[in-house]
């Protein structure tokens, strides 16, 4: 629901006032900079779904000379230029299903941990135990010990800030 | 292969949108909490200005003012034999302590808070004359040392987590010559088991008086005290007077360290001074303290720089007025008790908190130099690891107390220090639940609470945030801009909050994207209808209800629950003078005799409180329904 204004500056600086609040949360000094390792977090939150690659590609133009911090005055042009161009768009739902459906090769509807996990640890943007833990965890129908992606889809995928 | 890709990619997101409404939780909690804080010291703030303007009051009000500050000067526990009135019935159950304490009364208090039982009074009367008997012997400043042996074992902030410290305990082992504490303040207060913590805390530093060490933190104050509401009060059932004295005092045998009140600046000298006759030898400056490496020194001197370092930890400890149990308003114990340190450098009233200051680096730095000292370990923030470092390492903030905010909210850390004076940090959390809860329903149950009072403020400050609305909106058409709205917020509240990230749960959007603002406030009722009651009177007793609730329990000694409407409106009177708030007499009249139901004179406050307690109309409907998204009622 984005609130539709007239000019093209208001949309400009409600994005900005976006990305500032964004940011503002992981800058723990109040200093205007954040750890290079919460800038996936905080894109990630802006309703952008940059893919690994994208995501170093971007910290490699923004990162304050290897420091490890970045700072808002180059975070924020960068930023804005990727929410207004759209450069990231995020997944539609039925993609979504469609990429379960394609791991789920004998349509039973649901997914097995260990299958999830299998494909999550070993093949795409690999994830860490930790994060395939976690995802279990969240996700499983506690009962059956079954991940039933249809169930789950709506969701997770709902996003009201776009 | 594709299909991997964008599910780990949406997963991702998803995971950073949940950090993301963890973070905003957290800053929610966090600024309700210190404008709380805020309020306490301006219950203090209101003390000195009856103190400064009672000869400009009416005839009545000397009288009620000395009523109000006498209950703090209390007599009747000073006499030895108080508690040998209390008779322990054959009856009970519970532990019964024998002083001088043995480690079997140490243990048995363990067991019994363990399965949930109570102390006697008379034993909790008595264990508080002991402890404030020795407190009051002991100097301001204690140096400790670390030897070959033995780790010095520092915690943070507990408010009245007895699980955490129960977990402290288990882990780190129990206090006794071998595993020396240190507790750095804030035993009591919020958490439901203050009293236990503090029983067990000071049987210990009865039993080992030599190696069990409590700092007084800024909730160890009467006003602060009677702020928070100790529900743990209530489950000794004892008469009435018994159980506020015992709330009273027990912050008081804290706070009372030595009978002469030693002048800090004496102190820091008288000490420095001998220090200087033995010569020791400054520590280069590392601004890694985990690096150091041990220097080889002469054993004494060895000593003598363990401690050192550990002076610093009792910075926390100088209390330096005794007697006086009322904060005033700045001071340095104020400074001293509430400060927090910040990145910026230099030294700046902390105005989140509403006292103290910010300290930057630079202060830091040239405190330690002065005093010849390599760290500085603190507490009084909540830190989502237990533990946090700042200013290049040479300060630490350590805490507690897990699950402060809300189930999951946060770690609790300790730390120990060995003799090469490095900390080693340890983290714990206690989890109520055997089934380990996600990140999602962590962050949904503590995004709940956040949320509720958030919307209660909102509710209580409903006169002028519509004010402030209705200057935007001159038209009349209900709603403003979701950036006039963020405006208004702010500047009524004084949150610092992401108002816009959190409008999707405040508040509804019209069609065209602007806010309409009064949705803000739906779903939210008094406790009982109001008829006869003004709008701005019932938002500022809304607001002020914690502080009156404390004032109504002073002026009612014998605790029956009753004060006289005499009382009644002088108190108002008062108080609304003192907040500047323009309350119409007659109003005043108006309310107190529609609330004297029995028409005999005297007012139940309790009932008249509770009129004032925010609803939430949606509390009986079901919540727990599943798969519903997380709250979000306006998109």
């Amino acid at each position: 629901m984005a609130e539709s204004k007239p000019s093209a500056e208001a949309m400009v600086s409600d994005v900005h006032k976006k990305i500032k609040a964004a940011f503002e949360a992981f800058d723990y000094e109040t200093n205007n900079t954040v750890d290079v390792r919460e800038i996936g977090t905080i894109i990630y939150s802006l309703g952008c779904f940059p893919s690994q690659t994208d995501l170093h590609d971007f910290i490699a133009e923004v990162e304050e000379d290897h420091t490890g911090y970045i700072h808002l005055d180059k975070f924020l042009p960068a930023m804005a230029k990727i929410l207004l161009e759209h450069k990231y768009p995020p997944i539609p739902e039925d993609i979504l299903l469609q990429a379960f459906e394609v791991l789920d090769k004998e349509k039973k509807g649901y997914l097995e941990p260990e299958e999830l996990a299998n494909y999550m640890t070993q093949e795409g943007e690999l994830f860490t135990q930790e994060e395939m833990d976690e995802m279990l965890t969240a996700l499983a129908d506690h009962e059956k010990d079954l991940i039933y992606y249809k169930d789950i889809l709506s969701q997770l995928t709902i996003d009201p800030e776009l | 292969m594709k299909a991997a890709v964008l599910i780990q990619r949406w997963y991702r997101r998803y995971i950073a949108r949940l950090e993301m409404r963890r973070r905003y939780t957290w800053n929610i909690f966090q600024s309700i909490e210190y404008a709380g804080e805020q309020d306490q010291l301006q219950l203090s703030s209101f003390f000195s200005f009856m103190l400064n303007n009672f000869t400009q009051l009416n005839g009545n009000g000397p009288d009620l003012i000395s009523q109000l500050l006498d209950p703090v000067v209390d007599p009747w526990l000073d006499r030895e034999t108080c508690y040998n009135l209390i008779p322990v019935p054959e009856s009970y159950t519970g532990p019964r302590l024998t002083f001088p304490l043995s480690i079997s009364d140490t243990n048995a208090l363990l067991s019994a808070f363990k399965e949930q039982q109570s102390l006697h009074a008379r034993y909790v009367l008595q264990l508080l004359y002991e402890t404030k008997k020795l407190l009051k012997q002991m100097p301001n400043i204690i140096h400790l040392s670390t030897s070959y042996t033995k780790d010095i074992t520092i915690c943070g902030d507990l408010h009245g987590r007895l699980d955490d410290l129960l977990l402290i305990f288990y882990k780190n082992g129990l206090p006794s010559a071998e595993t020396p504490y240190v507790f750095n303040g804030d035993f009591v207060d919020r958490g439901k088991k203050s009293i236990e913590v503090v029983m067990l805390l000071f049987a210990y530093l009865l039993l080992y008086p030599d190696n069990m060490h409590l700092n007084r933190g800024n909730h160890e104050d009467h006003i602060m005290n009677l702020r928070c509401e100790e529900k743990s009060r209530n489950e000794i059932k004892r008469p009435g007077e018994i159980c506020t004295e015992v709330s009273q005092t027990h912050f008081r045998a804290a706070g009372h360290r030595s009978v002469q009140q030693t002048d800090e600046k004496n102190d820091i000298d008288r000490w420095l001074s001998s220090q200087q006759q033995s010569k020791p030898q400054q520590e280069p400056k590392n601004p890694e303290p985990e690096k150091e490496a041990v220097q080889d020194q002469p054993s004494r001197q060895r000593r003598l720089h363990f401690s050192l370092l550990l002076l610093i930890v009792l910075v926390l400890l100088f209390t330096l007025l005794s007697s006086n149990s009322i904060l005033p308003h700045a001071s340095p114990i104020v400074d001293i008790l509430w400060s927090d340190p910040k990145t910026q450098e230099g030294c700046s009233p902390n105005t989140f908190r509403g006292g103290g200051c910010y300290f930057g680096p630079d202060i830091t730095q040239r405190l330690l130099l002065q005093h010849g000292l390599q760290l500085l370990i603190r507490s009084h923030e909540c830190k989502q690891e237990g533990y946090e470092l700042c200013h290049g390492g040479q300060v630490i903030t350590i805490f507690s107390a897990s699950n402060y905010y809300e189930e999951g909210s946060n770690r609790g850390a300790y730390i120990k220090l060995g003799r090469e004076l490095v900390p080693r940090f340890y983290q714990y959390q206690v989890s109520r639940t055997t089934r380990k809860l996600t990140l999602t329903q962590r962050v949904r149950a503590a995004e709940g609470s956040a949320l509720r009072a958030l919307k209660e403020k909102l509710f209580t400050h409903r006169s002028e945030l519509m004010s402030g609305f209705q200057q935007y909106d001159q038209n009349n058409t209900g709603s403003v801009s979701v950036s006039e709205w963020a405006q208004v917020l702010e500047s009524v509240l004084r949150l610092d909050l992401p108002w816009r990230t959190l409008r999707p749960h405040l508040a509804r959007l019209a069609a065209d994207g602007s806010v309409e603002y009064q949705s803000c406030f739906e779903n939210m009722e008094p406790g009982i209808p109001l008829s006869q009651v003004t709008p701005n009177l019932a938002e500022t007793l809304f607001r002020y209800r914690t502080d009156i609730e404390i004032i109504f329990n002073i002026i009612d000694k014998d605790h029956s629950g009753l004060i006289s409407i005499e009382e009644f409106r002088q108190t108002w009177r008062l108080f609304s003078a003192h907040l500047g708030v323009d309350i119409d007499d007659r109003a005043i009249d108006d309310l107190a005799r529609s609330i004297d139901f029995n028409k005999d004179g005297s007012i139940d406050f309790t009932e008249f409180l509770e009129a004032f307690r925010v609803v939430h109309k949606l509390d009986n409907k079901d919540q727990q329904v599943n798969g519903k998204m997380d709250g979000e009622k306006y998109s």
